[in-house]
């Protein structure tokens, strides 16, 4: 099998689940406990914590542990919408995940206003389509930093500090989900008051994310209980995710230099290779500003469900953007909002290269899409 | 063979893919995702509910297939619930189960089968398809209670000549034998009545909120042309129906007419509901070439065929038949084989 959807999730990195399995079975303890058990997985909570809040250059107390990166988005929206009376509207890009643009929804059905800023034909939403939409009333912005159908890069600092010079008390949010394993980032120089997270992106355990939230921003919490995470997300700790996140995270961040050079090598060589042999086939993914391993490309006049199929049978997992519950393969909503029509956008096809991808396969693969396009054409 | 099985998620289709698989076949299954509610989701009723389409996942994996869910719900609106709306609202009473298998499955998803590598269509009805030479026939399922072909009758040789019913061959109770034999999650399912995107509620009430225009209010009148009341609209109305005509009357009264030029609902006597005959559309026939004179007749899905003879366009029945709705299908057979369908365009006193 040749696995091209990384983007959807990622093999774990070697030593993850080793760093994660004594805290699993071993050391098992409830980290809200009183004695020696749940002190040790409280420790070890805490120091996943630490490590996590020194990759993103914020303090320990500002890292919330959740369930993944839609729990994430939805703590940041709905939690700072919950909070105030006095703010309650939502500007949103175009090309968020579902995580974002369904919460929003949610948040719209109970009386919020929602703005959705417009992207560019290249898939990026820029201040100047956002700023338009703050208003006295808006609570929170949120923007993400890499699109996870296209690759395409939103410069999030020129935002923040675009919304924060023009309203310094709105609120800024960014899902980093797909950014994390290629972009190096500090929540400080970022601006933003929120950021989501998820483990398995970058070779983690499913189950383990978190959302950076700066120190005086008050949230409403989604989730009551015992009060765990400063009473911002309860329930008891998953020690083993946080452990295995913050592991994944130290290893993705040490590979990130590499990850950035040849996985993006691998996949400019791939793409330019199906661009040759098919010379009608349309990148979607942006020119520049944009991720390694993404790659979002249309062959006209072949149905993208069709191609994957295809693709499937002869062993080669690729998408055709982000996947749902049914695994049907709806019209993208990132590519509509970049202009193209539904027909277009039912051509169109994901392909995403991980820290695992190598030449060889990308090369085999390649020789794969061509053979099955000519067929389907 | 490489065939593409057409799952509901019923026990029919779940066995229609055990059994290719078990002949040796390479079998890949495909659910259609033909409707969707307002915010996307799943219908909750008829053939393709969102447990539906987890069922038909589970058996696919159980029988260790490659199984994928197409979107076909632009096709579907397009060929079936516009149709259906626009049926209703010029009277007539549309049968969205067949448009779907005319429109989508048989024409739509059949013309792609080379898009999906795959030789054959392969889908759980009822029905028995036999091959004599080049030529391609279509008879009864084994099961006279379950028979499906009735649904099937606008098929041509093009789309037999692709197609497979392998449960066709076995009984209803054979069918769930298999299922519960192989340890299938469907072998025990209930069967489903209803129309996917309209679920369990009456179809007016999927007509007011989908194509309120729909609804044009008229009179109510007797054979005699008297008026006798007023309606909300034609589309709430089908031939033979008797109850929520909101008029009463001291003998049993039908809608025996609808003209949607005036908007008049007609009601009359059971006798009244009688005709003779039909005048046909769209008519295809199964084995390839036209046939005129005697022929059995069915016009209701699990209606018993009677004897009638086509006649060019229109078929006279032997004997006066009640209630008959435009827009209905009419499927022709000689015994157990059918020869072709049509769909019925006005009625012939």
């Amino acid at each position: 099998m040749i696995y091209l959807d990384h983007a959807a999730t990622t093999p774990m990195r070697p030593g993850v689940w080793e760093a994660m399995a004594p805290h699993a079975i071993d050391s098992f303890g409830n980290s809200s406990g009183i004695h020696g058990v749940s002190r040790r997985a409280k420790n070890a909570l805490e120091e996943a914590r630490e490590r996590v809040a020194g990759i993103l250059g914020c303090a320990p107390m500002e890292v919330v542990f959740t369930s993944g990166g839609t729990e994430s988005d939805n703590l940041a929206l709905t939690g700072a919408v919950f909070n105030t009376s006095d703010r309650s509207d939502l500007v949103v890009g175009a090309t968020e995940h579902e995580a974002v643009l369904e919460t929003a929804d949610f948040l719209g059905r109970r009386g919020s206003t929602v703005s959705i800023a417009a992207a560019e034909r290249a898939g990026r939403v820029r201040a100047s389509a956002m700023l338009p939409s703050l208003t006295p009333s808006t609570s929170v912005v949120s923007l993400m930093m890499v699109n996870n159908e296209t690759g395409a890069i939103n410069d999030v600092a020129a935002v923040s500090h675009a919304v924060k010079e023009s309203d310094p008390d709105v609120l800024v949010h960014t899902d980093a989900v797909q950014a994390f394993g290629s972009m190096k980032f500090d929540v400080g120089q970022l601006g933003v008051d929120m950021l989501s997270l998820t483990a398995h992106k970058f070779g983690g355990p499913k189950g383990a994310g978190l959302l950076y939230v700066r120190e005086g921003t008050s949230l409403e919490p989604l989730i009551h209980g015992g009060g765990q995470e400063l009473g911002r997300r309860s329930g008891t700790h998953d020690v083993a995710g946080a452990v295995g996140l913050a592991t994944a995270m130290e290893l993705a961040a040490a590979d990130r230099d590499r990850f950035v050079g040849e996985v993006g090598g691998i996949r400019d060589k791939f793409g330019l290779s199906l661009i040759d042999a098919v010379p009608d086939a349309i990148v979607n993914t942006p020119a520049s500003d944009r991720s390694p391993h993404h790659l979002n490309i249309r062959f006209p006049g072949v149905r993208n469900e069709a191609l994957l199929m295809r693709l499937d049978k002869e062993g080669i997992a690729a998408s055709a953007g982000s996947a749902c519950q049914s695994g049907a393969a709806t019209v993208s909503h990132v590519l509509e909002a970049m202009g193209l029509t539904a027909s277009e956008a039912r051509e169109s096809v994901r392909f995403s290269f991980g820290w695992t991808s190598t030449r060889d396969e990308a090369d085999r693969a390649a020789q794969v899409v061509i053979k099955l396009v000519g067929e389907l054409r | 063979m490489k065939a593409l099985v057409a799952m509901s998620g019923g026990v029919d289709s779940s066995v229609a893919a055990a059994l290719m698989k078990d002949a040796g076949h390479e079998v890949v299954g495909v659910t259609l995702k033909l409707w969707s509610g307002p915010n996307g989701e799943a219908p909750t009723a008829g053939c393709c509910t969102v447990s539906d389409a987890e069922d038909a996942r589970r058996v696919a994996a159980q029988l260790d297939i490659p199984y994928y869910v197409l979107d076909y719900s632009d096709e579907f609106k397009g060929g079936v619930v516009d149709r259906f709306v626009t049926d209703y609202a010029s009277g007539r009473t549309p049968n969205p189960c067949i448009e779907c298998n005319r429109t989508v499955k048989f024409d739509r998803l059949l013309n792609r089968l080379d898009d999906f590598d795959s030789d054959v269509l392969v889908t759980g009805h009822h029905a028995r398809s036999k091959q004599n030479g080049e030529a391609w026939t279509l008879h009864r399922g084994e099961d006279a209670a379950k028979d499906q072909s009735y649904v099937l009758s606008m098929l041509t040789q093009r789309e037999l000549s692709r197609t497979r019913f392998p449960v066709g061959e076995l009984t209803k109770p054979q069918v769930r034998n298999v299922a519960a034999g192989m340890g299938l999650r469907t072998a025990r399912k209930p069967e489903s009545m209803d129309i996917c995107f309209v679920g369990q509620r009456d179809y007016r009430g999927f007509l007011s909120e989908h194509a309120p225009g729909v609804f044009n209010p008229g009179e109510v009148v007797d054979t005699a042309g008297n008026t006798i009341g007023e309606h909300e609209g034609i589309a709430g109305f089908t031939i033979g129906q008797r109850r929520g005509l909101g008029v009463a009357m001291g003998e049993p009264r039908f809608v025996v007419r609808i003209d949607q030029a005036s908007s008049t609902v007609v009601l009359g006597s059971r006798d009244e509901l009688g005709v003779g005959g039909v005048e046909l559309e769209q008519v295809t026939w199964t084995t390839g070439e036209g046939h005129s004179g005697l022929v059995m007749a069915q016009y209701r899905a699990h209606g018993d065929p009677v004897a009638a003879t086509i006649e060019g366009g229109r078929l006279v029945f032997d004997e006066r038949q009640s209630a008959i709705a435009p827009g209905q299908t009419v499927a022709f057979y000689d015994r157990d084989m059918v020869l072709g369908g049509a769909l019925i365009a006005s009625t012939v006193s």
